[in-house]
């Protein structure tokens, strides 16, 4: 049967392996049929960031493992919008397209929702 | 339906409690664990907040064994209420999902 799961992302990439941990979660997920949606909140939302040389550092760059998640089915992707306002990003500044902005309540009631929550 | 959010950061150094608190709605719980026990202090950044929300009827719970461990049991703020951890497991069953915040 499948369950309503939220993925909750948010820490920065990069730093150390969370968030990629959280995106092979995401997509490992996906494989077994699951209802599963994604949030990015906090520093979260600095792994939606364009144009990441992630080369540089010797890391994979996790702006273009992101961009497939819709090809596994995973369609609602979430961000917090104060979490984008703290950062003065605008949510058309992000790689994905189609993201979703909640404010407070709207995450607060998101995750009261879930059947399971994958915090990251 | 309901979310239990645990808090294993300390508020003085992390921003967990403080995000937490921006999205804990009704009916919801809180769980100051670890380092997150540290929250109790009257004067720690987040406590005022947390205080409202207790007001508003939000139940907000600290593990006792990392209160003791840390010397805090005197230093609670009002209305936080102690449990050990028996009562997490009983409390991680009262609750729809638990959200991790660290």
């Amino acid at each position: 049967m499948s369950k309503k799961i939220l993925l909750v992302s948010r820490h920065a990439p990069y730093g150390n392996s969370t968030a990629r941990e959280a995106i092979d979660m995401a997509l490992a997920t996906s494989v077994y049929d699951q209802d599963i949606s994604i949030l990015f909140m906090d520093d979260g939302i600095f792994q939606l960031l364009r144009n990441q040389h992630s080369q540089l550092i010797d890391q994979k760059n996790i702006a273009s493992i992101l961009t497939a998640l819709s090809l596994y089915g995973i369609e609602n992707i979430y961000v917090h919008q104060e979490s984008l306002d703290d950062r003065t990003i605008k949510i058309n500044e992000l790689i994905l397209d189609g993201l979703q902005s909640l404010n407070n309540k709207d995450v607060g009631n998101l995750l009261s929702q879930q059947d399971q929550l994958l915090s990251f | 339906m309901s979310t239990l959010h645990t808090i294993n950061k300390s508020p003085y150094t992390h921003k967990a409690l403080s995000s937490c608190l921006k999205v804990c709605i009704d009916n919801d719980g809180i769980l100051l664990l670890e380092d997150g026990v540290f929250g109790i202090i009257p004067s720690a950044p987040g406590a005022e907040e947390l205080q409202i929300l207790i007001s508003r009827g939000i139940k907000v719970f600290a593990l006792i064994n990392d209160v003791k461990a840390r010397g805090l049991e005197e230093k609670s703020a009002p209305d936080i209420i102690f449990i050990d951890y028996n009562a997490f497991v009983q409390l991680t069953l009262d609750h729809r999902c638990v959200q991790s915040w660290y």
